[in-house]
């Protein structure tokens, strides 16, 4: 098992945004968290990803474990740099005053010296043809859907063997979503393990082929894709009837 | 005419040199962590004392020719000078930072921490003035009416020298990306795996080196040590920085070599008691006009 959270509970301040959640992801999966705005999915994600104060949520109870190693006191970037776990954050966070290539080397920082990253860049740029056309602009210029592009392609060069992804298709033109999402597909079949936070609950049960359903900070529903694509309560409340 | 003109123009090359030196520290500092730190006058005024103590030791104890200590002394004092700056983040800036502390009151801790090197300064070696040896000999040129010494070149070429490199750092290399990543979007870095505190600790060491090595050059230019020395070069070099841009490096450099040539220029053709007070009008109204500086472009890109 790659993943696991058990029992976690965790407040941001006083209010309590989980109640004791559980969820698990193996090796090579794709496993998506679906569910409706402030249910607690993005707290799920960045109780798992240690970012630093203010935006880390407090862990109050239970656990998260990477590898069935408790991961409670790593910090956020050894998380990346040793777990070889990477959040592409919802809204993106791309380094505008950076260069796309710059934004792609920076994310090799703390990886051995001695690695030709050039296959690795040429992959990105396999994945995402726009973004090699604009390598040399500062990345503040790109679109939205090659900022998204972007941080995926740069959560790709940190090394990663499982991603973890915030909302990946928020605020992009339908085709650019199908994009982003076949490329994700196509990530997991070369053998990355893949944690979805989704809105489009449709569209992640579609690429995932686990899913669990959050509702304020609760697990109401969990299965394979299938399971919940033909769950009546799921498909009433989340996959619009 | 033409020969006061450059002899002004060379005056306020080596006088802007001392501002746009410290400024660097000032600027870099601010593009990382968005904190003034007020203390960087004073590591500015360590950074001169370290070199005194350093020389003195290579010259009268161990007998080194001058030309040795100098070549020694640069770095040794460097090297202090940047541990000084990184055990004041680490003493003074990071604990405050662990407990999310409120930026002012972190601009108030370095405001402190200043007045503890001098205070410090003062209570461990006194109030009488050092006088810093002499390293080289300084030569006297005279080219066509046009006077300059070794030393004055010496500043000029080494505060040059300074900024390339440390443009070449900020744009060529990780450590460099990583600073101006943080500038822009903090909340990502340890998304790529890059501890801040490590580049934190970088930017410090950066910026305090290079006001050791102001500190050497003011120490070998005007040879009399004080613990008040760096106050108020400190808040010179600061305001140059801001008028070149805050954050960023080639502003530093710029507001550095244009507060130097006012103030050349001020004496030069008022009383020298109207200096101060000329030159930082002079800045307010460049700060009305651009308060963001001369490179500075309003919240975009820092360092």
């Amino acid at each position: 098992m790659l993943l696991s959270v058990e029992n976690l509970i965790v407040k941001y301040g006083n209010i309590q945004a989980l109640h004791g959640i559980s969820f698990h992801v193996n090796e090579g999966e794709i496993v998506t968290l679906i569910g409706a705005n402030g249910a607690g999915k993005t707290t799920s994600l960045y109780s798992v990803t240690r970012l630093p104060p203010p935006e880390a949520p407090k862990v109050v109870s239970g656990d998260i474990k990477i590898h069935g190693q408790s991961i409670l006191e790593t910090p956020a970037s050894a998380l990346v740099s040793d777990l070889k776990c990477a959040l592409v954050p919802e809204g993106r966070h791309i380094f505008g005053n950076l260069t796309v290539m710059e934004n792609l080397i920076l994310a090799t920082y703390s990886r051995d010296k001695s690695i030709d990253f050039n296959p690795e860049m040429e992959r990105v740029f396999t994945l995402f043809p726009r973004l090699k056309e604009r390598k040399n602009q500062r990345s503040e210029s790109l679109s939205g859907g090659e900022q998204q592009m972007l941080a995926v392609g740069r959560a790709l060069m940190t090394g990663c063997t499982f991603l973890l992804l915030d909302e990946p298709s928020m605020g992009l033109a339908p085709v650019l979503k199908y994009e982003v999402f076949r490329t994700l597909k196509r990530l997991n079949e070369e053998g990355l393990t893949i944690l979805l936070i989704e809105q489009n609950a449709n569209l992640a049960l579609q690429l995932a082929h686990r899913g669990y359903v959050l509702d304020t900070g609760n697990i109401v529903a969990e299965g394979t894709s299938s399971e919940l694509l033909g769950n009546p309560e799921v498909k009433k409340a989340y996959l619009g009837g | 005419m033409l020969e006061i003109i450059i002899q002004n123009i060379i005056n306020a090359l080596q006088w802007g040199s001392f501002y746009a030196l410290i400024a660097l520290g000032y600027t870099m500092v601010y593009g990382v962590l968005t904190l003034i730190n007020f203390a960087h006058g004073d590591v500015f005024m360590v950074g001169a004392y370290i070199s005194f103590f350093t020389a003195t030791l290579l010259l009268s104890f161990l007998g080194v020719p001058g030309w040795v200590a100098l070549a020694l002394t640069i770095p040794i004092t460097m090297m202090l000078t940047a541990m000084v700056g990184v055990s004041l983040e680490r003493i003074a800036y990071r604990p405050l930072r662990r407990k999310g502390a409120h930026r002012l009151y972190v601009v108030i801790t370095a405001l402190m921490c200043g007045l503890i090197l001098e205070h410090a300064n003062l209570a461990i070696l006194g109030a009488s003035r050092k006088a810093f040896p002499e390293l080289i000999t300084t030569h006297v040129y005279n080219i066509g009416g046009i006077t300059f010494t070794n030393l004055k070149l010496a500043v000029i070429v080494t505060a040059i020298l300074a900024f390339f490199i440390l443009q070449w750092i900020v744009t060529k290399t990780k450590v460099g990306m990583a600073m101006r990543a943080i500038s822009y979007d903090k909340f990502a870095v340890p998304l790529m795996g890059i501890p801040i505190d490590s580049i934190i600790v970088v930017t410090f060491a950066l910026g305090s080196a290079f006001a050791g090595l102001a500190g050497i050059l003011f120490a070998m230019s005007y040879p009399i040590l004080e613990p008040y020395m760096g106050a108020l070069i400190g808040w010179k070099a600061f305001i140059a920085a801001v008028v070149g841009g805050i954050g960023d490096i080639r502003g530093a450099f710029l507001g550095g070599f244009i507060l130097g040539a006012v103030e050349i220029l001020v004496v030069a053709v008022f009383p020298s008691t109207y200096r101060d007070l000329i030159a930082f009008t002079v800045l307010l109204i460049i700060l009305s006009i651009k308060p963001t500086g001369l490179f500075g472009i309003a919240k975009t890109t820092k360092i």
